[in-house]
Formats: C-alpha cells, structure tokens, sequence
C-alpha cells in the first residue's frame, strides 16, 4: 500500500501525459468514426524528433512545435493512403505505423536516446512529480498543457470547418450532400489527432529522460482504453463537448493509477499488455452486448417512426 | 435550366451483375418546373437522381446547370446547386448533432468553412422561425439531438436544409416512402409549401401515384434507363392513376410490373 501511495503521483504525472495522447485517439475515433492505427508510429516520432533536437540545443518549445509538426506529417500520409489511393482505414494507419519504424530509427539513429534533466531544460520529468517548485511539478505541467489542448479544441471543433469535421465523422452522405469535402475533412482530422498523439510523445520522452523505438507499442490500445474508461464513467454527467475531452483525459489518469495498483499488488508486468488488452475488448463489447442480449424488452415499446 | 444529353451508366460492366441503369437518358427542365418521376423497382429513377447529384460519375453524356457544365464535378461542390432529401431519414441530418447545428451545416453550403463559429446567436434565433414554419413544435427543441426525433421530424428538418440555400434543383427521393401515410401527407404539403414559395425547380421520385398526378406541373415514367413518357400541363392534370397503369402496361409490357406500381 505503502509503495502504492509512493508511485501514485508518478502514475498521475504518466497518465495526464497519456491522456493527451487519448484526446488525439478521440478525435479520430470518436468525432471522426476512423480508427486511427497510425498512433501506434506518432507515439515514438514525436519524442524521437523533440529528444533529437533538445539534444542538439534546440529550444525545448521550438523542439515540441517541430514534434507535433512531424505528427500532422505522419497523419497527413495516412490520409493520403487512404482518401487519395482508396485503402481501408486500418491498413493505412498500419502502413504508415510499420513506415514510421523505419523513420524514428534514422530520426533516432540507434533504438533508444536518452536526455538527462540535469543537462537540459526538460518541461516535464519524472524527477519533478513530488519535489521542485510548483510551476516545475510535472503533474502541473501535465495538467496546464490538457486545458490548454481542450480549450483550443473546444474552440476548433465550434467553427464552420470544426462543425463540418464533427459532421464528416457523422454522416458522411449528408455532408457532401452539404458541400463538405468528407475527405479533406479526414485528412484534416488525422493531421490534428496524430499532431496531438505526437505532444504527447514529445512530452513523454523528456517524462522519462529518454525516446526509445518501442514507446508507442500498443500505443492505441492505451488511448482506446482511456476513451472508454472516461467514456463510461462520465457519460451520463459530461455531456458538454470540452468535458468528454476532460473526461478522456481522467480516463488516462485512471488507467495508470490502476496499473500502478496492479503492479503494487505483484502482478507480472510482462502480462500487462495482455491485461489492457482483454479489458479494452471487454469494455468495446459492453455495447455491442447490451444492444444484442439486453435490448429486446426496450425495443419493444421503443422509438416508432412518426 | 437543367440541360441531361444522352447520360449513361451501366454498373458492373463485364459481369454477370452487369446493370444499365441509365441509358442515353435525355432531359431539360425549365425554371420553375416541379417534375414527378415514376416508374417499376430497377426503372432508373434514383439513378437519374443520383447521377444529377454525382454520387457517382456517368459513363456519357453531359450534365449542365444553369450552363454550367457540372459532368466531371465530384459531389461536394456541385452540392452548390442542389438541395437533396433521400429515402432513409437517416441519410439526410447528422444525428448526433442537434437541430440548430445541421442546420448551420445547410447554411454554409457552397460556402467557405472557415474558423468563424460554427453558429451564431442570430442565426439561432432565425432557425427558431424558421423551424416553426413545420409546425412539428421543434421550435422548442433547437439544440436536441437529431437522432432524437422521428423519422418524420427528420425529413422535415431536412427538407429545410435541402432549401435553405435556395438550390438551383431540388431533388426528392422518394422522401416520404419511409414514413407513415399521415406524416408522408404532411411532409409532402410542406414540401408544396417551399416548393411553390420559393419557385424552386424540383424532381421528385414517388411510388405514389396519386402523388405524382397531384403535384408539380410536368410527369415523367421511367423504364430501363430511359425517359418512357412525359406529360405537363394540361394533360397531366386531368391524367388519371389508371391512365398511367394503361400507359405502363402498353411500353413495358405486363411482367416489368412490379408491386409497388400497382399498390400505388
């Protein structure tokens, strides 16, 4: 217990930072209806290109701005491969994914670059989650940057081209019926979500002092679970657009907070890609469940077309 | 105004699926013209519509509007000039957005979508009205869900959209197919109603056919791809439902007929 209460601010820290990353999987997989594989690459590319960067005495800012950068880069090949050369979703997120491996390693040069916090001015570190001044607190910092990132979406997803995104991911048939380009809406989307998947990675790497090849494995499965978390938890209380994005972001926090509990409870960790993996499949198959096994007496005195 | 010349598509050419659902199909319409489509299951209605809307492109021919050559126009911007209502209540709003919202979607057709807000408070207020031009109450309800309402309350809100920016060509799909007959009468009298105010050019596909003798000035029967019969004015206000099935049977021949044409 006692150890657990050690790394709760640790796992805090990690899933605010995690949960960026789920805001991204959010408005692909949510607002857009397109399942996003690419993130599985963005989540290593931004860290590869912020670390690489700082390291040569780049600006920290400067090195987050030219990381999301990158991110769009990876998001708007996705689009491409998909809207421009007609290949399904999945597969071009995975075909950029499987390229991305290939890039982050020449970014990198070698599988893994470490950055030191006493050397560089890192935003965020897993030294400042308990000790520093306030302002240094990575759980501060984490936090700012996901009110930050929310109210710049609210904003977005507000305005003609935002509400015409919202519309694309809705009804694809009704928008072009309505003068929206459904697949510039898509690239657009995709370079926005992978952007912010890629802050997030950026901010990750100088979490953990280090960009490694292997830091977005799984990456999505993660965000997919932070979405549902959040999403179920909240449903019912957050209807407000910029509180599903809070509520995604709590839903990384709770992700983490409980595998820390899980890890302090001795569970083998080399099991714990299989574990996020079979909770997220459950979680994807409530609904799924509920309309198929559970609905038949709703629908009997259900909605009527009149 | 609207200007068809010989427009083909044949779907799956080469296979055993293969289906000529246009064949040198030849239309114009005048300003102003409210045109009823009939016709069997498979008649090439809805591919009239579909072609005119660009869902897909036609093999031949060429389309214009207003003199404008809209042929190799992918849909979105030729969205521009058209209003569309389809079958399924479904197609036409975006359900989880609420009524306020889709129709600031329809407002902005053919327009820049920019980063100025998505809506305006005026525009609200507007849409308040205009919305209670229906009569349905969804005054009240501007910012619920459309996947909330009815398949009826669907159709009517999006019969607004399809003419809130007034389209140079209206296109109905069979709009009211998918209601109940009370609901159909309504949306079909509001549909008169924007129809007549705004003198809008509109083709509308029914399998009803007192509703295509009852409404528009011009008749057209299609058959295999192609234009069988067309009648306007005078001669079609004294058409009879039993003068289109006579008029059916004698060009198509009594086993094109389907159900539905003689249910109508």
């Amino acid at each position: 217990m006692l150890t657990f209460l050690n790394a709760l601010p640790g796992a805090v820290a990690q899933g605010l930072i995690w949960g960026i990353m789920a805001v991204g999987v959010y408005i692909t997989y949510k607002v857009l209806d397109f399942a996003d594989l690419t993130v599985d690459g963005t989540m290593c590319t931004g860290g590869a290109v912020c670390v690489m960067m700082m390291l040569k005495g780049i600006n920290p800012w400067v090195s987050l701005l030219c990381a999301v950068l990158a991110g769009m880069l990876a998001g708007l090949i996705t689009g491409i491969l998909h809207t421009s050369m007609g290949i399904p979703a999945i597969l071009s997120g995975i075909l950029t994914q499987l390229a991305l491996y290939s890039i982050n390693l020449k970014i990198m040069g070698k599988s893994n670059q470490a950055i030191s916090v006493d050397k560089f001015p890192l935003l965020v570190s897993l030294r400042n989650v308990k000790t520093g001044p306030f302002f240094k607190n990575s759980i501060v910092v984490g936090v700012i940057f996901c009110v930050i990132l929310v109210g710049i979406l609210y904003w977005f997803f507000g305005t003609e081209l935002g509400c015409s995104l919202r519309a694309t991911g809705c009804n694809p048939n009704m928008s072009r019926a309505q003068g929206i380009d459904t697949k510039r809406n898509i690239v657009i989307g995709l370079m926005i979500s992978n952007g912010i998947v890629a802050l997030s990675s950026a901010l990750n790497a100088q979490y953990l002092g280090f960009a490694d090849i292997n830091m977005g494995r799984g990456a999505i499965v993660i965000g997919l679970a932070a979405v549902i978390i959040g999403g179920v938890i909240f449903e019912k209380i957050f209807r407000n657009f910029a509180l599903k994005l809070f509520a995604v972001v709590i839903g990384g926090v709770i992700y983490y907070v409980v595998i820390q509990a899980v890890i302090c409870m001795g569970f083998d960790s080399d099991l714990l890609k299989l574990l996020s993996a079979v909770v997220v499949a459950i979680f994807l198959a409530v609904p799924y469940w509920k309309q198929n096994y559970f609905a038949k007496a709703k629908n009997k005195g259900g909605v009527k077309n009149a | 105004m609207l200007k068809v010349e010989k427009i083909s598509k044949t779907f799956h050419p080469g296979t055993i699926n293969e289906k000529t659902a246009l064949d040198g199909l030849s239309l114009t319409l005048e300003d102003g013209d409210f045109v009823t489509v009939i016709g069997g299951n498979g008649a090439g209605k809805s591919s009239l519509l579909n072609a005119l809307a660009g869902t897909w492109q036609v093999d031949n021919g060429t389309i214009m509007i207003d003199d404008i050559d809209v042929t190799k126009m992918p849909e979105h911007k030729r969205a521009t000039f058209l209003g569309r209502v389809f079958q399924d209540p479904m197609l036409g709003t975006a359900a989880t957005m609420g009524i306020d919202e889709n129709l600031a979607l329809a407002a902005r057709r053919g327009k820049r979508r920019g980063i100025k807000a998505g809506i305006s408070k005026a525009e609200r207020e507007s849409y308040r009205e205009l919305v209670a031009t229906l009569g349905l109450g969804l005054e009240e309800r501007l910012t619920t869900k459309v996947g909330l309402l009815s398949g009826g309350q669907r159709q009517a809100i999006t019969l607004l959209m399809a003419t809130l920016q007034r389209p140079k060509l209206l296109l109905l799909d069979e709009h009211t197919a998918a209601l109940d007959p009370k609901t159909a009468a309504k949306v079909l009298e509001t549909t008169n109603r924007i129809v007549n105010e705004h003198k809008l050019t509109t083709l509308m596909i029914t399998h009803n056919m007192k509703d295509a003798i009852a409404n528009g000035n011009r008749l057209i029967m299609m058959s295999n791809g192609k234009i069988i019969y067309d009648v306007k004015g005078e001669e079609k206000k004294n058409l009879q439902v039993t003068d289109l099935l006579k008029k059916f049977e004698e060009i198509s021949g009594n086993d094109q007929m389907s159900d539905k044409m003689i249910l109508g």
